[in-house]
């Protein structure tokens, strides 16, 4: 973490749809190289949240930066800086890996060259060169989560989003996938992730636990345990999410 | 009363891809029996054959006296199916939801609904919702009791805590010990290896293979290497360095904590990582060993070759 510089700024958020309260005065800071989970029960707000913060969703009150940019007068600004992963993966199971770098590389307005450039790069990295011309739906589920990844970093953003990212995959491709994460942070990338796995929140440098619209912690995962006296990161979202019911 | 579950020799494939690898189960009546592993461990495809939705290509499966080629329709009737994507009509109501349900089995809601009863109290405030605005976990909630609504004696549960949160998983797996309590045979799929610890057996399952099948407990004690757990100051560049450690079998990320499985004495590989980590600077060294937990056993179970 960079000199404490914060890269995400939340102030005050609230988001209503009509006499509901998905996001109930929400405050954060996120800093830049952190990874941060963002975590939360079902229904408790984190996806609102999550499109807000990426653009596409407009606060009902509050300010939002992200990147030096305010996000509720400039939602179109942000998204050349960010990179996003839901759990589908949006990935185009139609086209070629070629392809849906070519694809998501053209949006960010990268050159061809550019684009060529780092999806070499990526493959390399991920020793998937041979993959280069096949179909995404031939391609196993942990792989194509993997690529995902890199597709979604391809025009080097300042933050990536990670919306559950390792469901339903196995025990070592959810470690490798967790490694990437660990790179990119090295690199100076911010690192935005969901998750239910309850040891992935073990490995955020600084996670947040939303109950019913608010946040009800914040702080790195050694203090929450110590603060509610829980052995792992499971006890303390259970102890947290029960005790505001 | 109960049914047990028979299966023989299971082999399904679609075009070049092998789902099950001949497989050999006997279920015992009133289990709650586990099946865990990732997405293409071929759990769907086993759930999928004996709910008679898709036929086998070779092998044999009987639910109690049934065979579930010949006896389809006596095996619909006993059975309540939860799909992985959700099985609800998300424009219909939490009550017409289940009302539909009821009617398709030739029931009604009031008929069987001393064994819903627990459940539906959780969801009977949200009644005339639509099942589409309801949260993941309330969906899994109503999504049970509709399977559940024609009192089946064998309830096939497929992923129904996967994308739920850790409190919502944990209300469903109390809901299930109750019906169990009512005599129900519940065959339960699973990609979060804790909830393994929750059945009373299990299969780990990876690539059409049981790679094991025993009481929880018991794959815990066959774990048969010491687990020696490492924490210090920097975790992310432990992983580099203790990767391929002298002595190690594997090293792995583990919660808070660095995983090293090792076939050497304790003490001596303890005294190695620790005078390692000394000279590479680490700070806050904390070695200890650990009980295996079901991922752990699961990734020694992944290395080895099955066939």
């Amino acid at each position: 973490m960079n000199q404490k510089e914060p890269i995400i700024e939340v102030t005050g958020l609230v988001k209503k749809f009509g006499h509901f309260i998905a996001n109930d005065h929400l405050t954060f800071k996120v800093y830049r190289g952190e990874i941060f989970g963002f975590l939360g029960a079902n229904g408790a707000g984190k996806t609102t949240a999550m499109k807000i913060l990426i653009g596409l969703s407009k606060p009902t009150s509050g300010k939002v930066v992200v990147a030096d940019i305010d996000v509720g007068k400039q939602p179109e600004r942000v998204k050349h800086r960010i990179g996003y992963m839901s759990q589908h993966f949006s990935l185009y199971d139609d086209m070629t890996v070629k392809e849906n770098f070519r694809f998501y590389g053209g949006i960010y307005g990268l050159s061809r060259k550019q684009i060529r450039e780092r999806m070499r790069f990526y493959l390399e990295k991920l020793g998937m060169e041979s993959f280069e011309d096949m179909l995404l739906k031939n391609i196993p589920l942990g792989w194509k989560q993997k690529l995902a990844f890199s597709v979604a970093n391809v025009h080097n953003p300042d933050i990536i989003f990670l919306d559950e990212p390792t469901g339903g995959v196995d025990p070592i491709t959810r470690r490798q996938f967790w490694e990437m994460i660990y790179e990119a942070s090295d690199n100076g990338t911010t690192v935005f992730v969901t998750t239910h796995y309850m040891d992935e929140a073990e490995y955020c440098q600084r996670v947040s636990i939303m109950s019913e619209g608010r946040i009800e912690a914040l702080d790195t995962p050694k203090a929450l345990k110590e603060k509610y006296k829980a052995k792992n990161m499971n006890e303390v979202f259970i102890k947290i999410a029960r005790n505001v019911e | 009363m109960s049914v047990s579950v028979n299966i023989q020799n299971l082999k399904k494939s679609y075009q070049k891809v092998k789902a099950l690898k001949e497989i050999s189960l006997d279920i015992l009546p009133n289990e709650i029996f586990g099946f865990i592993g990732p997405d293409g461990a071929g759990k769907t495809t086993l759930f999928r054959i004996l709910t008679t939705l898709i036929l086998a290509d070779k092998g044999s499966v009987r639910i109690g006296n049934y065979d579930v080629v010949k006896d389809y329709k006596k095996i619909r009737q006993i059975t309540g199916y939860m799909p992985g994507r959700v099985s609800l009509y998300m424009d219909l109501t939490v009550e017409e939801n289940l009302k539909f349900y009821a009617r398709i089995f030739n029931t009604s809601i009031e008929e069987n609904f001393d064994l819903i009863e627990d459940i539906y109290n959780q969801i009977a405030p949200f009644k005339n919702r639509r099942a589409g605005d309801l949260s993941g976990g309330m969906k899994q909630k109503l999504a049970l009791s509709c399977a559940l609504i024609h009192k089946p004696e064998l309830l096939v549960l497929d992923e129904p805590t996967t994308g739920v949160d850790a409190v919502s998983r944990k209300e469903f797996w109390e809901l299930l010990k109750k019906m169990q309590k009512k005599g129900i045979t519940i065959l339960v799929s699973t990609p979060y290896m804790d909830e393994a610890a929750l059945c009373d057996r299990v299969a780990l399952m990876q690539s059409g293979n049981l790679m094991t099948v025993d009481k929880p407990e018991q794959i815990v004690n066959n774990f048969s290497e010491t687990l020696i757990s490492v924490k210090t100051n920097n975790m992310y560049r432990l992983l580099g360095d203790m990767t391929g450690f002298e002595g190690s079998e594997r090293v792995y990320r583990f919660g808070d904590a660095l995983h090293l499985a090792t076939r050497m004495k304790t003490k001596q590989i303890k005294e190695n990582v620790h005078r390692f980590l000394s000279e590479k600077g680490y700070q806050e060294i904390e070695i200890s060993v650990t009980e295996p937990v079901i991922e752990d056993c699961f990734l020694a179970l992944m290395e080895k070759p099955t066939g």
